[in-house]
């Protein structure tokens, strides 16, 4: 009965959180909701049992991803509203129509849910984090260490695209050195 | 899951959300004393014996205080970030294991609101929730200061949280579990089975990452005083502004009890003697905040991300790799 509860209480909540980050104009409503609604729905994996997911889910969606959102907010004026000028039907028209074939998904979900047989059952006496290991490096090694290296490329590029003047530390350098600079910079001024 | 377990849980979290809201109240108080003797000061002395009423009057005062909402900030996030600061810090302790098992009235008591397969994973995600209530604070109070500190909170935030997580991917390579129960128990046994003697590097580096995820001296850049005011608290007034403090305190509080769960031995064999040298340890955890406070001038915010990217960084990949390669052989 209290999972029934929780799981009501969580749905509602999470509908009315990205229904907000969605329909407002102002970004500071709409970040702090997205945010929320991340984390609720983190409730859902902790009900299913899925403990490192819904962890995961806190840490990498709202720890990471949504901070990384709030940094790049901070060059906007985040305490005005946002007129959006684009009225756009045909991404009405398509928007609508995958929610409704959505919304038959979900009806549809549990009847082929009960015919379904896992290959993979999770292991007895394995925890949470043990079975993610197990199936994470023996039937989806490939596609995790491919997700490995493409991590690593974006980060390569980004440190390049990034990092100017990489060899300078103004923590490293002496005094006169900062002051040589200075005074470099001052004569191409006059 | 029956009824009693939904009852004993909702006493457990009563009772931490009460002892540590009290705590965070006295922690103002041994940090103003300790402070005041370390700098040759007497500190607070004029309220009560010793002035430890002082905590009282602050109290009083922060509750009775006008809550001052500027015109042009962004009012219903100005209003909740500190209660998201608040309650991330308090939802972290959900998995950290206060006391040893005991019995009492014939029930066995866990004194852990749940303890969770993933409990030293879930500690350190909500605790960097947190930042958010800086974040939120400093953006929608729609001043310069407020808004340089926010932008400094999740540099830094982000940034030590990668130091965090990969300091204690070592000692949860060596455990094999990411229980706080499970650190406690693979410690059992004296001071020569303590993690930090197989793990001292991962342990240096967790404990300053410490400093930077509590946002204390030497990384109090978010909230410098002689430079951005009072950082994302400037605009805020009364018990607003103390939910921030309570949630800063509660921080130290639960990540002392993390520092010695994982590497100083936690509550050991769970006798009562064993317990108790459990808290005089996270005693000594916080009392070193405050004592780093009092010794050593807070970093310049680009020393701060050299430091964590060039030097801390990479000391704990060194450290993960050496970690893997003594567990495998």
């Amino acid at each position: 009965m209290f999972e029934a509860i929780a799981f009501y209480i969580f749905s509602i909540l999470t509908i009315i959180m990205f229904y907000i980050t969605i329909s407002t104009k102002q970004p500071l409503y709409a970040l702090t909701s997205l945010g929320a609604g991340m984390i609720l729905i983190s409730g859902f994996f902790f009900m299913l049992g899925a403990d490192f997911l819904g962890v995961v889910q806190i840490i990498v969606y709202t720890g990471a991803i949504m901070a990384l959102y709030a940094f790049g907010m901070m060059f906007f004026n985040t305490t005005k509203e946002i007129q959006e000028p684009r009225h756009d039907s045909g991404a009405v028209v398509t928007l609508s129509t995958v929610a409704a074939i959505l919304v038959i998904m979900i009806f549809v979900g549990p009847i082929i849910g009960d015919k379904m047989v896992s290959l993979y059952p999770p292991l007895q006496g394995a925890t949470n984090t043990q079975s993610i290991g197990m199936v994470l490096f023996t039937k989806y090694l490939v596609p995790f260490e491919l997700a490995a290296i493409m991590l690593l490329v974006a980060m390569v590029a980004g440190i390049v695209l990034a990092g100017k003047k990489m060899d300078r530390s103004l923590t490293l350098m002496t005094e006169e050195e900062i002051a040589m600079e200075q005074e470099a910079k001052n004569k191409v001024l006059v | 899951m029956g009824i009693d377990y939904i009852i004993a849980t909702i006493i457990k979290i009563v009772i931490v959300m009460l002892v540590f809201s009290a705590l965070a109240g006295f922690g103002t108080y041994f940090e103003r004393k300790i402070l005041a003797f370390m700098q040759r000061r007497l500190g607070p002395m004029s309220v009560g014996p010793y002035g430890i009423l002082q905590i009282m009057a602050d109290g009083i005062k922060l509750f009775t205080k006008e809550d001052i909402i500027p015109t042009s900030a962004v009012d219903k996030i100005f209003k909740i970030a500190p209660i998201i600061t608040a309650s991330t810090a308090f939802m972290a302790a959900a998995t950290i294991p206060f006391w040893p098992d005991f019995t009492i009235f014939g029930y066995r008591v866990q004194p852990i609101i749940t303890d969770s397969s993933v409990g030293l994973l879930y500690v350190i995600g909500v605790m960097a929730i947190g930042l958010f209530g800086v974040l939120l604070g400093g953006m929608a109070s729609s001043n310069k200061y407020s808004l340089i500190s926010a932008a400094r909170s999740s540099a830094v935030f982000l940034s030590y949280e990668v130091i965090t997580g990969l300091a204690l991917l070592a000692p949860i390579m060596l455990v094999g579990s990411l229980s706080l129960v499970n650190f406690n128990a693979y410690q059992v046994g004296g001071i020569s089975n303590w993690l930090v003697w197989k793990q001292p590097m991962a342990f240096i580096l967790f404990w300053i990452a410490a400093f930077a995820e509590t946002g204390r001296t030497p990384f109090h850049l978010i909230a410098n005083d002689h430079e951005i005011i009072d950082g994302f608290g400037t605009e805020y007034s009364g018990m607003r502004w103390g939910l921030f403090f309570i949630g800063e305190y509660a921080n130290m509080f639960f990540i002392s009890f993390v520092i010695v769960l994982v590497f100083m031995g936690g509550f050991g064999d769970g006798s009562v003697l064993s317990a108790l040298a459990f808290l005089g340890k996270v005693a000594f955890f916080f009392f070193f905040f405050l004592w780093t406070r009092a010794a050593w001038p807070d970093v310049r915010p680009d020393q701060l991300m050299w430091l964590c990217w060039k030097v801390l960084m990479p000391l704990a990949v060194i450290n993960i790799v050496i970690t893997g390669f003594v567990v495998m052989f």
